[in-house]
């Protein structure tokens, strides 16, 4: 460190401990500044301010409104492929449009949509504020973050221009048949979604070591490791994981690049392809299959781990109490986090792999059930004996609970090899993950905007429009995803253009098709509903006076709200304890904001944090 | 603070998360560029070993024997193959480019400008002349026959894993070069003495990036040894 820094920092806390102790009593003291304050961007045109904005706040909504612009695609995309198997009469899709929009169906959801939105998105609103920093380390980076996201976006969607269309390879992109004729965009499209991938990864990383150092060196004074709400906890652990997940996919996207631009074998053995010898010799599919989970088991929980932090902080908020078991919480989503790196296998049980090794991984599997349970009992132990108001980010929380925890359960079968070797590449799987990393993280980011809209736009969503939403998505959700683990369990393959009238077919699971997917269409449209409403409720929402959930959380204590540049105008706010005091007895109120002094609230009982 | 306050404090393993949660930043004094390039190079760590892992694997599953590396490394010197002669001076000069910019940073903090500028073109230098020397065996080998789908020596895996991932080393190489060559002209401008504000970034520069960039130059060396050993000496 340079001596001039040292010196600044110093003059800056001689002020600071001379500040405290002539005009606060002692009771208010907190810790010295550590760091000068942050030197910010000011932007000084409407292209720096709107689009090539250096803000978090603006970026957080940038990457939101991008990922859900994508996500809306994958909606679509779902809806044909339901009406191909619905009704296989109509001849809608043929078989390469069928797989290729599966694949981009299961991209876009999960990397495109849920990794964006959780990390992109809710990260940049969220850790600056709720960290009580002014912006994120390195402002310039994280603009670079968000148009590298952009371009991978617009290489995505190139692929489906190119000639032979997207890759239909399904989303784990699996060699050879991903780069063999045969399989729909093999010489393009699969191209373009390699390079694509590549570009989101490095997008990331920039992202993500700003949050990672947000977090860690530029929390406001008071605000310790464990005075953060779980959201920040969530993302934090989440974009850790998402550091040393990344390198593998990104390693493997490379590699798979080489096979196919370059005729190198990494992933390719000899093989016979329409009837010629192919060049490739030697290579091993396994080897991708080890690198793409190795990816692919953390990024589940890339998407879980934030849906568990900020459903910890709704149910809180909206129960109006403790959160129950909060060191127990942190430490289950870090215990959950670093166990996610040693079980990537178990998407691997009939790859043919040696029997010890998955006996290995579906034990580290069944571990992970233990701290993932002790979430689910805090969160209704939170909600035990609670003030519940049922408010809409309250009911997409609870639904969250009940969802997750479906998902969860068909999970353990899955987990184990001997139950699994039967149910895999059946529509059970598709049920599991659809229920675990599809719904339960959707509503919660349901939930989420419902409860943070506010601070967006200083206004409310319509509640009436809201609760619709809900209830057509809660209730259509199981009616899309139950009768799938049926059909799983009565032999249904996955990933069948269409499902012939055949003697190994139960004619129930036809009848259930065509049920499943005018599902599928209501549900679908019940988000058009969202959609319509997020965006009215910009300019006709009911107007919210400050903190309108009268939350403890810092990002509702800014000067203004929605928060200006800098959030915090001349000061910056003053930590004295967690975000969960609610409903203390002897305090006034039934919640006692982080940055509210004790000199304020004596007599109360806080919890020492 | 009085020692029964002292006694208070949590003790073994408990002390790990509140010493380093208990204040506003986890990483004392250390400048935000600084921590993050240590994060950085933790992620590009997990890229290196997946691809020297799957180097390892791939080597493992090949159909046909792997080149006898010691005769594919070799360079005739006088009229004798010596193995790993090429790959010994690469090395060596790398190794010592690393000490130079450890004298470089030294003379930074110093507020040397002279001396830091012209370590840091010394260790610029030394970069391109790995560079130029792993351009000398790439095109060597290409000589030979060794493509990236096909060798004549053997498993069509070692052109791909070789020229894969000295490849990747050497683009690391490269993009700390041109860094480097920037930041000797910062020095030698004076923009860290006068805390001029970077072009893109607006934000004002100071002499810890020197450290930042030398963090980022002993990494890629650090790699180098195990690129080294996994395919020059196995």
């Amino acid at each position: 460190m340079s001596d001039e820094y040292e010196h600044k920092l110093e003059a800056k806390s001689d002020y600071a401990t001379e500040a405290s102790s002539v005009s606060t009593p002692d009771i208010d003291a907190v810790p010295d500044a550590e760091l000068p304050d942050q030197e910010l961007y000011h932007s000084h045109s409407w292209w720096t301010t709107y689009v090539f904005s250096q803000d978090a706040k603006y970026i957080g909504i940038q990457y939101a409104l991008t990922a859900v612009g994508t996500g809306l695609l994958g909606l679509v995309l779902s809806w044909l492929m339901r009406i191909q198997l619905a009704f296989p009469g109509l001849g809608w899709l043929d078989p390469a449009a069928y797989y290729q929009f599966v694949t981009m169906h299961g991209m876009i959801m999960v990397v495109y949509l849920l990794t964006a939105l959780f990390l992109g998105g809710f990260g940049n609103l969220l850790i600056p504020l709720m960290c009580g920093a002014r912006d994120m380390a390195f402002p310039y980076v994280n603009m670079l973050s968000y148009w590298a996201f952009v371009v991978a976006v617009l290489v995505l969607l190139a692929s489906f221009f190119v000639p032979g269309g997207p890759t239909g390879a399904g989303w784990t992109l699996y060699p050879p048949q991903a780069i063999t004729a045969g399989t729909p965009g093999y010489n393009g499209g699969i191209i373009l979604m390699l390079i694509s991938l590549i570009l989101f990864v490095a997008g990331f990383t920039m992202g993500g070591l700003n949050y990672i150092i947000t977090v860690l060196q530029l929390r406001a004074r008071g605000m310790t490791l464990m005075r953060l709400p779980l959201t920040i906890w969530g993302i934090f652990t989440a974009t850790v994981l998402a550091m040393f997940a990344f390198p593998a996919l990104l390693v493997g996207c490379l590699m798979m690049t080489l096979d196919s631009l370059l005729g190198t074998s990494f992933f390719m053995p000899a093989m016979v392809s329409l009837g010629e010898k192919l060049t490739h010799e030697g290579g091993s599919p396994i080897l991708f299959q080890h690198l793409f989970w190795f990816f692919g088991h953390p990024e589940v929980y890339i998407v879980a781990l934030p849906a568990f932090g900020i459903v910890s902080d709704l149910l809180s908020v909206h129960s109006r109490k403790t959160i129950f078991g909060y060191r127990m919480m942190v430490w289950a989503i870090v215990g959950i986090g670093a166990l996610s790196f040693f079980v990537w296998a178990h998407h691997m049980y009939v790859s043919g792999m040696n029997p010890w090794f998955g006996f290995f991984f579906a034990t580290t599997t069944l571990i992970i059930a233990v701290p993932t349970a002790i979430k689910v009992y805090n969160w209704i132990l939170t909600l035990w004996r609670g003030n519940i108001q049922l408010s809409l980010p309250m009911l997409f929380s609870l639904g969250f609970i009940v969802t997750f925890l479906n998902g969860g359960l068909t999970g353990l079968f899955l987990g184990n090899v001997t139950v699994d070797v039967p149910l895999s590449d059946t529509y059970f799987v598709v049920a599991h993950f659809h229920m675990v990393m599809g719904i339960a993280p959707i509503l919660v980011i349901f939930g989420a905007i419902y409860h943070w809209y506010p601070l967006i736009t200083g206004r409310f969503m319509n509640e009436t429009l809201g609760k619709i939403h809900f209830w057509i998505t809660f209730i259509g959700s199981y009616a899309i995803y139950f009768p799938m683990h049926y059909q799983g369990f009565v032999g249904v393959p996955r990933r069948y253009f269409e499902i012939y009238d055949s003697p190994y077919i139960d004619t129930s699971t036809l009848l259930l098709n065509k049920f499943i997917t005018i599902a599928v269409l209501i549900v679908g449209a019940a988000q058009l509903l969202f959609l319509y409403n997020l965006i009215t409720s910009a300019r006709l929402g009911k107007k919210a006076e400050k903190n309108p959930w009268k939350a403890n959380s810092l990002e509702w204590q800014t000067p203004q709200m929605p928060p200006e540049h800098g959030n915090w105008g001349k000061e910056l706010p003053k930590v004295y304890r967690w975000p969960y005091d609610f409903s203390v007895p002897g305090a006034k109120e039934d919640y006692i904001p982080q940055n509210q002094p004790p000199s304020e609230i004596i007599g109360a009982k806080v919890e020492k944090t | 603070m009085s020692d029964s306050s002292l006694e208070n404090l949590p003790k073994g393993w408990k002390s790990v998360p509140s010493d380093l949660g208990s204040d506003q930043t986890a990483f004392k004094g250390v400048q935000w560029g600084k921590a993050m390039m240590w994060i950085f190079l933790l992620s590009d760590t997990f890229i290196f070993s997946c691809f020297l892992i799957s180097y390892m694997k791939g080597r493992a599953s090949t159909v046909v024997d792997w080149p006898n590396t010691s005769q594919v490394f070799s360079l005739d010197f006088m009229g004798v193959p010596v193995p790993l002669l090429l790959i010994a001076i690469m090395t060596f000069v790398l190794i010592t480019s690393s000490g130079t910019m450890a004298l470089a940073v030294k003379f930074g903090y110093e507020k040397n400008k002279k001396m830091c500028g012209w370590f840091i073109l010394a260790t610029a230098i030394g970069g391109l002349i790995f560079v130029g020397m792993q351009a000398f065996e790439w095109s060597k080998l290409i000589h030979e026959g060794v493509r990236p789908w096909s060798n004549p020596f053997g498993a069509g895996q070692f052109g791909s894993y070789f020229f894969m991932i000295t490849g990747f080393h050497g683009t690391h190489v490269s993009i700390g070069v041109i860094f480097l060559f920037i930041f000797a002209r910062k020095v030698f401008r004076g923009d860290f003495d006068t805390g001029k504000r970077g072009f893109f970034t607006t934000m004002k520069s100071d002499y810890v990036s020197i450290e930042i960039l030398g963090l980022y130059w002993h990494f890629v060396d650090l790699v180098w040894v195990f690129i080294f050993a996994f395919f020059y000496l196995w």
